[in-house]
């Protein structure tokens, strides 16, 4: 009977102990997963800006100062993506968000572009990747948030300390760009 | 409520209303083998197709007429049921499509793109497969989705939409249809769309050939039964109506909730909402029966306008105003 009701305790702990691992090891494989996404949508506003520049160089020649910065920062950015650093990516992609969105302010000023079809809808494009990377961010942010507090609750965090689950990056605006984006600067 | 609880409600919700059809649909069938095909019931009828009589007994010299044992519109009744249930999972959402005529979006219409462009954003931000986009040629604005399952879903928006509203409204409402997608509401919506319409069509039909009964003078009343069933032949299209209403009400103010989880952006939506309030016209191009479906009321309805209870009982949508408080209050929430 003893034996019996030890077992039966094992077995009940061992399946529990199985659960956990599992729904933790699927967790993570959906916080990587969430994290290529962001890669690809990354990837995608690479190759998009290039065109956007070259689109609108001809007739913003007197915003070259921003042209470079938005190309410098792509660089920076591409260069930040391959290290792989969550912290170091999320820093650089924020400087060129900020960068493409001074240019893209700036384009109001042009009605040539702004009645150009091919820029406009290079525009849209923009715009849109942009907003992909940031839902793309904001889903891998829900899905670690998620993660990360599965493996701290009670009684998970035993199996998880166990395993050496670790807790997944999140991305943050860094505080000054925060700060930047509050109130952006308009000259005109 | 939960994602997951959210989506077992709706599975069960779904059941429910499918067994409800059916068995509205075989009470009507069983209605016909009693008072048109001579359906025999021990205890209920006298062996000559007659129910309940209470009046004169067999005239002398009168041959009982044998009824029969089998319920044939019965059982065709449930059978049409199974078919139409079968037809309404696999070929509803194309059905309701082609009802309010919309085609796919065009990927090399500026604004097309647009839309597409959102869809795709939202569908990232909810973490659901891309969605099939369609547009409505409709002036006024106006969106619904449907589809069976997260995997195989459809988001369909009116032109009217796309040009009343600005990229981060149309944002909002596309969320919020995602939020449908993903609540699975459109599982349920879709059915009671398509099977409920079809309901709706049969026991018009059958309302209508009751008309046309033949009265045959050997044949007992079975008063209170028939006065049942043919209210229950009139009023089936009406509850089904009733019961999409109330369906529909209680799922947008969480669709409208889980739309703003989404965006991260609940002012949106709410200024969407606004505009779509504004531009009252019918949207015309989606029949009654769709309505439950849509993002606001296409009928541009009385009632949905009144906040009394008259306008809670007989409207698919919760009060726009309300909507918009609980927005603002989300809004006001989050910058807090």
């Amino acid at each position: 009977m003893t034996i019996a009701i030890i077992v039966g305790v094992l077995i009940v702990g061992a399946l529990a102990l199985i659960f956990t691992f599992n729904s933790l090891v699927g967790l993570r494989n959906q916080v990587l997963n969430a994290f290529r996404q962001i890669d690809v949508q990354l990837k995608r506003r690479y190759d998009l800006i290039p065109n956007l520049v070259n689109s609108v160089k001809g007739e913003m020649k007197f915003e070259q100062e921003t042209l470079e910065r938005v190309v410098k920062a792509r660089a920076a950015a591409v260069s930040a993506n391959q290290s792989g650093n969550i912290a170091d990516m999320g820093k650089k992609e924020g400087e060129l968000s900020m960068a493409l969105g001074r240019l893209m302010m700036l384009t109001e000023n042009y009605p040539n572009l702004k009645a150009n079809d091919s820029v406009k809808s290079l525009m849209e494009e923009l715009t849109n990747t942009e907003n992909k990377v940031a839902f793309s961010r904001q889903f891998y942010n829900d899905l670690a948030t998620k993660f990360n507090t599965k493996q701290q609750v009670f009684p998970t965090n035993m199996v998880a300390g166990m395993m050496g689950f670790k807790p997944s990056d999140l991305f943050e605006i860094p505080a000054e760009q925060a700060a930047q984006r509050e109130a952006p600067k308009v000259e005109l | 409520m939960n994602i997951y609880e959210q989506q077992a409600s709706n599975r069960r919700a779904t059941y429910f209303f499918v067994a409800l059809m059916m068995l509205l649909l075989g009470a009507v069938g069983f209605g016909f083998d009693l008072f048109f095909g001579g359906l025999e019931v021990p205890g209920l009828t006298y062996g000559d197709g007659a129910i309940f009589r209470t009046a004169e007994p067999l005239r002398p010299g009168q041959t009982p007429q044998p009824g029969n044992s089998v319920p044939y519109f019965t059982i065709i009744a449930v059978a049409a049921g199974g078919l139409l249930t079968l037809n309404s999972i696999f070929n509803g959402p194309k059905m309701i499509l082609s009802s309010v005529m919309a085609r796919p979006a065009d990927p090399n219409d500026p604004q097309d793109r647009v839309f597409l462009n959102v869809l795709e954003e939202m569908s990232i931000a909810s973490g659901l497969p891309m969605p099939k986009a369609y547009v409505i040629p409709d002036p006024d604005p106006n969106a619904f989705a449907t589809g069976f399952s997260p995997d195989k879903s459809y988001v369909a928006v009116t032109e009217g939409l796309v040009s009343t509203l600005n990229r981060e409204e149309l944002q909002a409402v596309v969320a919020h249809e995602m939020a449908h997608v993903s609540n699975l509401d459109i599982r349920l919506m879709t059915m009671v769309a398509a099977l409920g319409g079809a309901i709706v069509l049969l026991s018009d039909w059958a309302g209508r050939s009751v008309r046309f009964r033949r009265s045959r003078d050997d044949r007992g009343g079975g008063g209170a039964v028939f006065i049942i069933w043919i209210l229950l032949v009139i009023l089936a299209p009406i509850l089904t109506r009733l019961l999409a209403m109330a369906i529909s009400r209680r799922r947008e103010y969480l669709a409208d909730a889980t739309g703003a989880e989404f965006t991260r952006n609940p002012l949106a939506l709410a200024s969407a909402l606004e505009k779509l309030e504004q531009a009252s016209e019918p949207t015309r191009t989606v029949n009654r029966g769709l309505a439950h479906m849509c993002i606001v009321d296409p009928s541009g309805s009385y009632f949905e306008a009144k906040e009394n209870f008259a306008g809670e009982m007989f409207s698919t949508h919760p009060p726009i105003q309300k909507r918009i408080e609980a927005l603002k209050t989300m809004a006001y929430q989050r910058s807090a």
